[in-house]
């Protein structure tokens, strides 16, 4: 009996030592990313491309190896958890899709590391540095470090319907005429307008409230506050606006649109999945203007996507975020609208390393890069990969990126970001006042960053 | 004649099995329960004094920060702030008295009362159904209330809607009272069985006098049924509000919203310590929240016991 324990218990000891000896390299990659779900064409990329190729290339150095994509279908919220509790506890797979602004709070806690401390100096030898400028490397990079390779930036803009546009009469049909706010009262009189010749339409979605996550805080708080003037960080003393005149002028637009004036539908902003169905009610036809990013033109509606509109080019439009008036926004500017990226990281934890890497830097390869910018044309992090074959998307660049700011890299930010949230939500459920609001959230900012570090201008 | 032994019983030295072999039975027990009840709960308590975190600076370097992590619970100009402590604290006792001693153990008497001593295709439905809610996995039941109860596409809005009643957003509305409803449709199982099995142990004498003596229902209740079940109404109270304070399942249908008002201390717990992953502050709920249990559990302990000596 006690050689049987005895043999069990070696049985089981050697089973798993062994696990990774003799047999082939096997990598795995996630993202949030489904195919023919969210980012769709991410895994349509990594896996009818980028794997297929790289295999054959290894075997060609005699190597072989093996690359499995894991699909994520859960919010970005809990991408961010799963990677939290896998990397502590030394797991996960060996490349991550990432998002920019993690990396400071995930680095602080050393559950991330940069790429020459996983891979070693070699790392700098890729070709393909030469071509991504440093404010593309900022993106998944904190202190000088480099994390991982961005898939590229984005800007955020007004989409609207054409269509109902049309319908309501604002842009004459067929005359290929775009419709442009200049201030925020331009942009308010047009909601009101949708809503007086076609009440069932919802006019203007801008995002507020802690269930939409960091959407709230790029698609909607930044974009309104930019518009004020002001940044939620001063980059010059290091201090964060918590009272200002600003902000209580971005708290009264959000209040005109959700309670005083019923332009924008604040349930949709707070029930579950509320961001889904933004999504499924703009590809409906029900929502007039949707602050949103590139990304929802060039993934959420676009071809082979849940929420895919066919004619996504006729009916869909853009136009810049105006400030409150113009010359009132951030640096003075007309417009505004603020960029972050993702990309993918190593897993510092990664028995393979240098596999890991050889994957990372072969699917940022040109060659690469152009292959998915054939199947889903954006703004790309390597200067020799151009936007080809969407105007759209060229066009939404060339136009914004003068005007862009970004987050601040700082291990805090989120926290912050999430009591920014929160601010709106009470303001758009009318729990509270826009000065009641903004007073919990300076004393929510002095409670995480402390008080020196909180501007109260009233 | 040979004087009969006389064996002497001394109850409180009899054992069958020898002390020490006593005792290498209980080791593994003992052993199993100090790995993964009496330490982790330690530690939980521990750091609860500390900041620790999953993520952002306290993580590299947690500190002893004292009893801050408890006073920030109680901060008094707003704990009662939706997304606070006071408001889940105020939703779970709402919960509670809703779905468990208000809805699932009166229902659940209920439904054992009036199948009490039938039989027949009806009593075999009602019980299945109540059984069945009780015992499926609590996503998929999650999934199907989403599916019965929401605005756009739910079941029970387009029956309405067939009725000409408009659409309610129960969901957004109503959430405390849905996810109310939705406990004691998952939870009556418990009490119901339990009561049936207390009624079951009546013995019939006491129905045929009362039969001959033509006692009404409400005498009936009064003077045999509920003083016979009497320590059944009480356990099933104490165990289901137990339950019913811990219960997570609610959290798969609301996420504790909208604007945190059906957020209760579990669903609270969990978003500090694994959505914002600080588990300095979400083991000092998790130590009061296990307090309260202990004294629930205390009380139910210690009735049991007065009730085995009368």
């Amino acid at each position: 009996m006690r050689r049987l324990w005895l043999i069990v218990l070696l049985g089981i000891v050697f089973g798993w030592s062994s696990a990774g000896v003799g047999e082939s390299i096997k990598l795995t990659v996630t993202a949030r990313a489904v195919r023919g779900g969210v980012n769709s064409a991410l895994v349509q990329w990594l896996e009818d491309m980028v794997f297929p190729a790289f295999i054959q290339w290894m075997k060609e150095q005699g190597k072989d190896v093996q690359v499995e994509f894991i699909q994520f279908g859960g919010s970005d919220e809990a991408l961010k958890q799963q990677y939290a509790l896998d990397l502590k506890v030394g797991k996960g797979a060996d490349i991550l899709g990432f998002d920019g602004f993690w990396i400071p709070e995930f680095d602080a806690a050393g559950l991330v590391k940069p790429l020459d401390e996983i891979v070693g100096l070699q790392v700098w030898d890729w070709e393909g540095w030469a071509y991504i400028p440093q404010g593309m490397r900022e993106i998944l990079g904190y202190k000088g470090k480099v994390y991982g390779l961005p898939l590229g930036t984005d800007v955020r803009v007004i989409f609207y319907r054409r269509d109902i546009f049309e319908k309501a009469g604002i842009i004459p049909p067929g005359s290929g005429l775009r419709w442009q706010p200049r201030s925020w009262k331009e942009l308010l009189d047009t909601a009101r307008y949708i809503k007086k010749v076609l009440p069932d339409v919802i006019p203007l979605q801008i995002n507020a409230g802690t269930e939409m996550g960091e959407a709230t805080t790029m698609q909607g708080w930044f974009m309104v506050l930019l518009g004020t003037g002001i940044h939620m960080y001063d980059f010059e003393s290091g201090k964060w606006y918590g009272e200002h005149p600003g902000i209580l002028d971005a708290l009264n637009f959000y209040k005109i649109v959700y309670v005083d004036e019923g332009l924008g539908d604040a349930r949709l902003q707070l029930i579950p999945g509320a961001r889904a169905r933004t999504f499924e009610f703009f590809r409906d036809g029900k929502i007039a203007m949707l602050v949103e990013g590139d990304w929802f033109w060039r993934s959420v509606l676009a071809p082979g996507s849940e929420w895919a509109i066919p004619n996504r080019n006729e009916v869909v439009d853009w136009a810049m975020m105006p400030a409150k008036e113009p010359g009132a926004g951030y640096r003075g500017q007309n417009f505004v609208t603020i960029s972050g990226g993702t990309g993918f990281i190593l897993n510092p934890n990664t028995p393979y390393p240098n596999e890991a890497w050889a994957l990372l830097s072969f699917a940022f390869s040109r060659e690469m890069q152009l292959a998915f910018q054939s199947i889903q044309p954006r703004i790309r992090s390597r200067t020799d990969v151009p936007v080809v074959g969407d105007p759209v998307m060229s066009e939404m660049a060339k136009a914004l990126l003068p005007y862009t700011t970004v987050r601040p890299m700082l291990p805090g930010y989120p926290q912050i970001s999430y009591q920014a949230q929160l601010m709106t939500e009470r303001v758009v459920s009318g729990l509270m006042t826009p000065e009641e609001a903004m007073a919990a959230y300076a004393d929510a900012l002095a409670e995480l960053v402390g008080t020196e570090n909180v501007i109260r201008k009233r | 004649m040979e004087r009969p032994r006389l064996y002497l019983m001394r109850e409180r030295t009899f054992s069958i099995l020898p002390r020490s072999i006593g005792l290498a039975f209980l080791t593994p027990a003992v052993l199993f329960i100090s790995i993964f009840l009496l330490f982790p709960l330690v530690w939980v308590i521990v750091i609860s004094f500390t900041n620790t975190a999953l993520t952002g600076p306290g993580a590299a370097n947690p500190s002893f920060v004292g009893i801050a992590n408890y006073a920030k619970l109680f901060i008094p100009t707003r704990w009662l702030r939706p997304g606070e402590f006071g408001n889940a604290l105020r939703n779970t006792l709402l919960f509670v008295l809703g779905s468990a001693i208000l809805g699932q153990v009166p229902l659940g008497l209920s439904i054992a009362l009036a199948f009490h001593r039938r039989k027949g295709l009806l009593r075999e439905l009602v019980f299945s159904a109540a059984t069945i809610a009780w015992i499926l996995p609590g996503v998929a039941v999650a999934f199907a209330w989403i599916a019965f109860l929401d605005r756009d596409f739910g079941t029970l809005n387009t029956i309405l809607g067939f009725l000409g009643i408009p659409r309610i957003d129960w969901y957004f509305s109503y959430p405390l009272y849905a996810i109310i409803f939705f406990n004691i449709w998952r939870g009556t199982a418990f009490s119901m069985l339990l009561f049936s099995a207390a009624l079951g142990n009546i013995p019939p004498s006491f129905w045929e006098t009362a039969d001959v003596l033509g006692a009404s229902a409400w005498q009936r209740f009064r003077t045999i049924i509920f003083p016979l079940i009497r320590p059944s109404v009480f356990t099933a109270l104490i165990l289901v509000t137990l339950w019913t304070f811990n219960v997570f399942t609610p959290y798969l249908i609301t996420g504790g919203g909208p604007l945190f008002r059906s957020e209760t201390i579990p669903m609270y717990t969990y978003r500090i310590a694994f959505k914002f992953f600080e588990f300095g502050r979400g083991a000092a709920i998790a130590v009061l929240m296990m307090t309260i249990n202990f004294v629930l559990a205390t009380i139910y302990l210690f009735m049991q016991k007065r009730r085995r000596i009368i």
